[in-house]
């Protein structure tokens, strides 16, 4: 199995001097293609930290990144992120944050079109990924004219649009209700598995647990596996 | 796929709603330019539509639109017997108000010289009769047919003019040059029969010896024999060259005369525009400099604020990998949308508003194009604040 995600001794901390908290504290994480890893932790432990930090959202103070084999952070980023988090890396957020004014094919289009993929192509492409999130028929429908359930399907499909390496998802069944954010949950093992992408979740929900392949634990700013 | 026009058709009543705002910022803009151009035009309305070579005026003045210019009423003849002048026609303008069926009325009564075939006549008929009839211009509001009294005598308005209105906007009536003159020089009889009494008074208290009995019959007899009061004055004397007479020469000549000055038509045109109408033209400049600052300023924040509200979405984009151009485009079509519809529709309804303004507005091509150009130029500018908004949102803001 070969290493999707690399990040080593990464380190922030927020504030100075005696009001500085560390977030993450030397964490050390890695991911394996098309594995789905659970990350847990209390409020305040520096899971959303780390999340941002390797989807290359805000940098580490320190540390080092690679994914998929690419060196993308050491001690300062190394790459142009935007196009590289283009091209590798889906989000998936507690909300779908849908573009509103945009259908949910063209959310779905939307990373495509942004990669210069022409709007055929981007369309099929779409239009196969609503399909397998039963989200077909809706192709037209706005965000605004969708339920949450639906719309975090969209943001799903979304995220798969540009064939991501790594799949980063925060809290994406917290708005949802139990049966669903089980639904959503086995979606992301679908995904991991179909698509080959590594998929990393920051949860509180245990509930769909035994979905995950490995599942860690972060308290202060450090990780343990669990 | 179009972000800003996919953004712009899910809030289509804010986005028609803010240009519709704008645009009438821009037309009132636009109505200070047309304002501007009425202006120049009515200023040298007359000075063209009386088709002088020559302005004969009292001397050591700019004439009857810099100030006032009194020449007696036999300059005309004077003038007209000097060699090399076609013709030389007296020049009476002067502005009365009145109060008519419960409304203030301000005309600007201009003596012609012949029955005015020649002006724009909209209805009615030229002049016809030597005494009390009246052409008047549209803006004053006196439909054919309407009597007015003027002085001692009441006038006729037989013909309606469009667009003759005098420097100042008020509305231009036309009469025979000697009517022009008795309204001008209407005196009520108490003021000549006081006057008649007073110089009798004088005359009466001079030292016996130093008037003769002559005189004293004159004096005492009705005030057509000797002038009770001052002899008629005109403005102006203007004067067309004789075919093959050189203009410069005839100027020259008429300037060595000792009780008048003398200026081309086109210096009487530039003595209109560099006083009485530079001020104005200052104003409106300045006002309408005002003006496009209030507009790029409510531009800037209509924008920003647009942009504020996407926030979300740019960091979302942002996020998703979508270059820097991207959001650049989105906020700057949006910019330009507005500039240019706000920009058309203050042109479409100013066709219907500008007619209801009390001063004449002309818009010419030339004006509205520059305009354009800076409508545009303030688009770009007040999308600034957008763009650097835009640029400093943070992709982590998604997680906010």
């Amino acid at each position: 199995m070969t290493q999707a995600l690399l990040a080593e001794n990464l380190c922030k901390k927020y504030g100075r001097g005696d009001t500085s908290v560390t977030a993450l504290d030397h964490v050390t994480i890695s991911l394996n293609t098309g594995e789905v890893v659970a990350l847990l932790g209390p409020s305040g432990a520096g899971k959303s930290t780390l999340l941002t930090a390797l989807g290359l959202i805000r940098p580490p103070d320190s540390g080092r990144i690679v994914i998929d084999g690419t060196t993308v952070f050491d001690n300062g980023y190394r790459t142009d992120i935007r196009s590289f988090r283009r091209n590798n890396l889906g989000f998936v957020f507690q909300k779908a944050n849908l573009l509103p004014f945009l259908s949910a094919l063209e959310n779905v289009q939307l990373p495509m079109q942004l990669d210069d993929v022409s709007g055929g192509k981007s369309r099929k492409r779409a239009m196969e990924l609503l399909s397998q999130f039963d989200m077909a028929e809706r192709q037209g429908f706005k965000p605004s004219e969708l339920s949450g359930g639906q719309q975090q399907r969209v943001a799903i499909a979304r995220a798969l649009a540009n064939h991501p390496k790594l799949l980063f998802a925060d809290e994406p069944t917290a708005a949802l209700d139990s049966v669903m954010g089980r639904k959503v949950m086995e979606m992301m093992k679908r995904v991991a598995h179909d698509f080959q992408t590594s998929v990393l979740v920051v949860t509180h929900d245990t509930r769909a647990i035994d979905v995950f392949d490995r599942i860690l634990r972060m308290e202060d700013g450090r990780i343990h596996e669990s | 796929m179009n972000l800003a026009l996919k953004d712009i058709r899910f809030k289509f009543g804010r986005f028609m709603l803010t240009t519709f705002g704008i645009s009438l910022l821009l037309m009132v803009v636009m109505g200070m330019g047309g304002i501007y151009r009425g202006l120049i035009q009515e200023a040298t309305l007359i000075i063209d539509r009386a088709g002088a070579d020559i302005w004969v005026v009292q001397k050591d003045t700019k004439g009857p639109f810099a100030e006032v210019s009194k020449l007696p009423r036999n300059m005309e003849y004077r003038i007209a017997a000097m060699e090399g002048v076609e013709s030389a026609t007296a020049f009476v303008s002067h502005t009365v108000q009145r109060d008519f069926q419960g409304r203030v009325i301000r005309m600007t009564i201009q003596g012609l010289p012949d029955d005015g075939r020649w002006l724009p006549l909209l209805k009615g008929r030229p002049l016809r009769d030597g005494h009390f009839e009246m052409l008047a211009d549209k803006s004053a509001k006196l439909p054919l047919g309407t009597r007015i009294r003027l002085g001692k005598d009441v006038y006729e308005v037989v013909g309606i003019t469009g667009q003759m209105n005098a420097p100042s906007g008020d509305a231009m009536v036309f009469v025979t040059l000697n009517d022009a003159l008795s309204i001008q020089d209407d005196t009520p009889a108490e003021a000549i029969r006081s006057e008649r009494e007073a110089r009798v008074r004088r005359f009466d208290s001079m030292p016996y010896g130093s008037t003769s009995a002559e005189h004293a019959e004159t004096l005492r007899s009705p005030s057509k024999h000797p002038a009770a009061l001052p002899g008629r004055r005109i403005s102006a004397v203007l004067v067309k060259v004789r075919k093959g007479w050189n203009t410069e020469e005839l100027l020259r000549r008429l300037r060595e005369l000792p009780d008048v000055s003398a200026h081309t038509a086109d210096g009487e045109r530039q003595i209109m525009l560099g006083g009485f109408v530079a001020r104005s033209r200052r104003q409106i400049r300045l006002f309408r400099t005002i003006l496009l600052i209030v507009s790029t300023v409510v531009m800037t924040l209509v924008l920003f604020m647009l942009t504020m509200d996407k926030v979300h979405d740019i960091a979302m984009l942002k996020l998703l990998g979508a270059r820097n151009g991207v959001m650049i485009e989105m906020i700057l079509t949006q910019a330009l949308l507005i500039g240019c519809l706000a920009f058309g529709i203050a042109r479409f309804l100013g066709q219907w508003a500008y007619p209801l303004f009390p001063r004449r507005v002309v818009l010419v091509t030339a004006d509205l194009w520059l305009l354009f150009a800076i409508v545009v130029g303030v688009s770009i500018l007040a999308s600034i604040a957008g763009v650097v908004k835009a640029m400093l949102t943070d992709a982590g803001e998604v997680l906010s």
